[in-house]
């Protein structure tokens, strides 16, 4: 019994010491390997579940559709809590394992940050759809990052353009108090240079209203509020800080329909717990919103959770952040297809070539609706060596006390005003750095 | 039997007063310090350097700054992160706004920086003791954090707040490897670490134990406190704000304030609790229990479950880490208060009489 013990003991041992030492010795044939970061616990654990549970559905659902052109994906997931020091320790313990990850999701605006320097050495394509650093939308200077389906720049003027057509004409603005409440970090202050450009020239008043993390303490920003009575109050917040906004709002007597959130402020765990006190409250969706009968949603309930092969609670398939975890699984499955396309059908791609797909996507709508995005995805999603994001335009939807509901049509976000900004902060990162930008021969590599 | 004193004999007063007087201590330590600089950097992976050794040496490095404040001195703080926070931003803007500055003097400066703050926030501890204090340093935490968020000069006014360094060099060679990088903490874990121990055994360390002992008897007997604790701050956020300038150059390579959050003052305070107050040798034995061990264990649970055939969820797999963790750490100072550098010393003791104890 004792010597069962010791070998049991020791082989434990070498297992683990094996998988410190020499991750990277394992290759295997045939099978695409994508390491998910997700965050199921720690502070911001209920919304990074949901997300986490779409990615790995999402996986699942290609590999019982037969994988991308027979390649099957090999999934795993390692657990950073949301903590920028963790993230960068999962992805130095998963990039090279298993042939090498084709593409990480940082999940984290803090982590894509540290992972930004990175990723250029390991060449490693990031993914951030619909978050992260929004300069990284030009591909000239950012070769590794992309922020598909629109940035907080184009969150930012798509809601600007919403309160724009509630007042009746973008000049109505003039005169106007818009109040940004954000999370005091990297993350709540990407919106602030795109809303500043827009005030400037539409002539609204912004006044800025920080909110220290983790953000249950408003009461000091709500009195500002009260006293200041803005015409539109933004909500830039994650967690605990937007039900806590809400329900501060509800507490001051702000109206929740003059409210607008980020989409990171506009899904079911920011508002479910205010319930009722959170009617009328509007966010910004970057291409989706929730949608329990979209076909792709109905299809992962049939292969997948019908099965009891589901991820997470059946329930929750369909709302805001599962379906942001799908999507953004789907366009690095896209990226793979595209990159398959050109380096070779049924292998599997290196990050380098990954890299390529990424940045030739081109889904129209017909190729979205044929994967299962009918309603939810807007084509054409075509990106290109120098636009990283793809699409620009976004949705407003309403919480109505029990659901979301869109409210607002497409809003495609002005173009002429977010490409200058990205440009001249993308060449002033350039410049810091002492990077030159890419040679049209590199976009073709 | 191996471990054993006799027939060697100190006949100078430099001999009585090596570090290590016994020869296979010596040794011991020769051949880790060797097997460090020279064996892992060629055997081990990537992966390892970058993601567990680094930040084990680094960590380390903090955790000899907390142990001198905490663990010689006796003064409890709980403004660490904020030290490290001011020595990763003093250095970034040393670095940034003085083109051609080498890295390791920005790394120096960085640290000064944080010494000049470590004597500001260090002043309470010439009023209050303990308790009060920690609570008084916390004030450090909540003012770095403020200071980094709100001041623009700080973080070159980035739109985000975030800041990055790139294209670091040491004497010309690019800190670009892991091994580079690991080799690099290595060296400035290795001279700051035999600064410290040095200081903590000279005339100013005895003064730090005194005050911590009982700083009245201390006092009269011609310890003057002020200096004493001073100073003890002044070294103590020296180190720390050097580790934390490490941390962000050469771990992060970008970083934003909450990178240094409280989360880390009190990480740093259980890292010298558990590895042992007032030993330098604790505080690796700390930083290892503190990083590498939840890694260790969120790597190691799959497969010990793997072995019996069950597949066990990531989040299954993260709260178990949790929980082991905390126990561990209970179970550890229950087993020894004094923390794992006094199990230790208290494992060489009886390796002296082995096999024959009396």
């Amino acid at each position: 019994m004792k010597f069962r013990k010791i070998v049991l003991a020791t082989a434990v041992a070498v297992t683990g010491a094996s998988a410190l030492v020499a991750g990277s010795a394992w290759a295997q044939a045939k099978e695409q390997y994508l390491p998910v970061l997700s965050y199921r616990t720690g502070a911001y654990a209920p919304n990074g579940t949901p997300t986490a549970n779409g990615i790995v559905d999402y996986y699942k659902l290609v590999n019982a559709r037969g994988g991308i052109n027979g390649v099957k994906l090999l999934v795993e997931e390692c657990e950073t809590m949301y903590d920028t020091a963790r993230s960068v320790e999962c992805y130095e313990r998963l990039k090279g394992k298993n042939g090498g990850a084709a593409l990480i999701h940082p999940w984290s605006t803090g982590a894509t940050f540290a992972l930004t320097e990175k990723a250029p050495v390991d060449k490693i394509p990031l993914i951030t759809t619909g978050y992260g650093r929004s300069e990284s939308a030009d591909g000239t200077v950012f070769k590794w990052n992309f922020p598909l389906l629109g940035t907080y720049w184009v969150a930012a003027d798509a809601i600007v353009q919403a309160i724009g057509a509630k007042e009746g004409g973008m000049d109505k603005l003039k005169g106007k108090k818009i109040a940004l409440v954000y999370h005091d970090s990297p993350f709540g202050k990407e919106p602030i240079p795109l809303l500043q450009e827009r005030a400037k020239m539409l002539g609204f008043d912004l006044q800025l209203l920080p909110v220290t993390a983790p953000g249950v303490e408003q009461k000091a920003t709500w009195l500002q509020i009260r006293q200041a009575r803005p015409d539109y109050t933004l909500l830039w917040g994650w967690g605990v800080m937007n039900s806590t906004a809400l329900k501060e709002a509800q507490a001051t007597g702000y109206p929740r329909e003059k409210m607008y959130g980020v989409w990171w402020s506009g899904a079911e765990p920011d508002v479910r717990d205010v319930g009722q006190g959170a009617k009328g409250y509007n966010a910004v969706t970057l291409q989706h919103g929730t949608d329990k009968s979209a076909p792709i949603v109905k299809e992962i309930l049939a292969k997948l959770h019908d099965k009891g092969q589901g991820t997470g609670p059946r329930d929750e398939v369909g709302e805001t952040l599962y379906l942001r975890g799908v999507v953004s699984a789907a366009m690095g499955v896209e990226g793979i297809r595209a990159a398959q396309e050109r380096f070779g059908k049924g292998k599997v791609m290196t990050g380098e070539q990954v890299r390529w797909g990424l940045e030739n996507l081109n889904l129209t709508q017909a190729k979205l609706d044929a994967l299962g995005f009918k309603g939810v995805l807007r084509g054409p999603i075509s990106t290109s060596c120098a636009d990283h994001v793809g699409s620009g335009a976004a949705r407003i939807h309403t919480w109505d006390g029990s659901k979301w509901v869109f409210s607002s049509g497409w809003i495609e976000s002005d173009q002429q005003i977010i490409k200058p900004m990205v440009r001249s902060t993308a060449s002033k990162y350039a410049a810091e750095k002492k990077l030159t930008a890419r040679t049209p021969a590199d976009c073709q590599s | 039997m191996l471990y054993r004193e006799n027939g060697q004999f100190k006949t100078s007063y430099s001999a009585d007063q090596q570090i290590f007087p016994i020869a296979q201590d010596r040794w011991l330590v020769g051949a880790l310090i060797a097997l460090a600089f020279v064996a892992v950097p060629l055997l081990a992976s990537d992966y390892l350097m970058r993601a567990i050794l680094i930040p084990f040496l680094i960590f380390s490095l903090a955790a000899v700054g907390v142990n001198i404040l905490v663990g010689y001195c006796g003064q409890i703080s709980l403004g660490s992160g904020a030290f490290m926070a001011v020595g990763a931003y003093g250095a970034y803007n040393f670095f940034v706004r003085l083109p051609g500055l080498p890295l390791i003097p920005a790394l120096i400066l960085g640290g000064l920086c944080a010494t000049a703050f470590g004597i500001l926030f260090g002043l309470p501890s010439l009023r209050v003791r303990g308790l009060y204090l920690a609570v008084a340093t916390l004030a450090a935490q909540f003012f770095a954090d403020w200071m980094f968020l709100r001041i623009k000069w700080f973080t070159m006014d980035t739109p985000s707040g975030s800041v990055a360094v790139s294209n670091l060099q040491v004497f010309g060679l690019p800190l670009e490897s892991a091994a580079s990088k690991y080799l690099f903490c290595l060296a400035v874990l290795a001279v700051i670490a035999l600064l410290a121990k040095n200081l903590v055994r000279s005339a100013i360390g005895r003064e730090w134990m005194a005050i911590r002992d009982m700083d009245v008897a201390a006092a009269v007997i011609g310890i003057r406190p002020m200096y004493a604790k001073l100073s003890a701050f002044a070294v103590s956020s020296f180190i720390i704000g050097v580790a934390g300038a490490l941390w962000a150059f050469v771990y992060l390579g970008a970083w934003e304030p909450s990178a240094f959050s409280v989360d880390y003052s009190f990480r740093l305070l259980f890292m010298v609790i558990i590895g042992g107050l007032g030993s330098i040798m604790g505080s690796f034995f700390g930083a290892a229990f503190i990083v590498v061990l939840p890694i260790a264990l969120s790597q190691f649970l799959p497969a010990v479950a793997g072995l019996f055939g069950v597949e066990i969820s990531t989040t299954a797999v993260s709260h178990a880490e949790l929980m082991i963790f905390g126990g561990l750490i209970v179970w550890f100072l229950i087993v020894e208060p004094h923390g794992l550098a006094k199990l230790w010393s208290i494992g060489k003791q009886k390796l002296r009489l082995w096999p024959f104890p009396h």
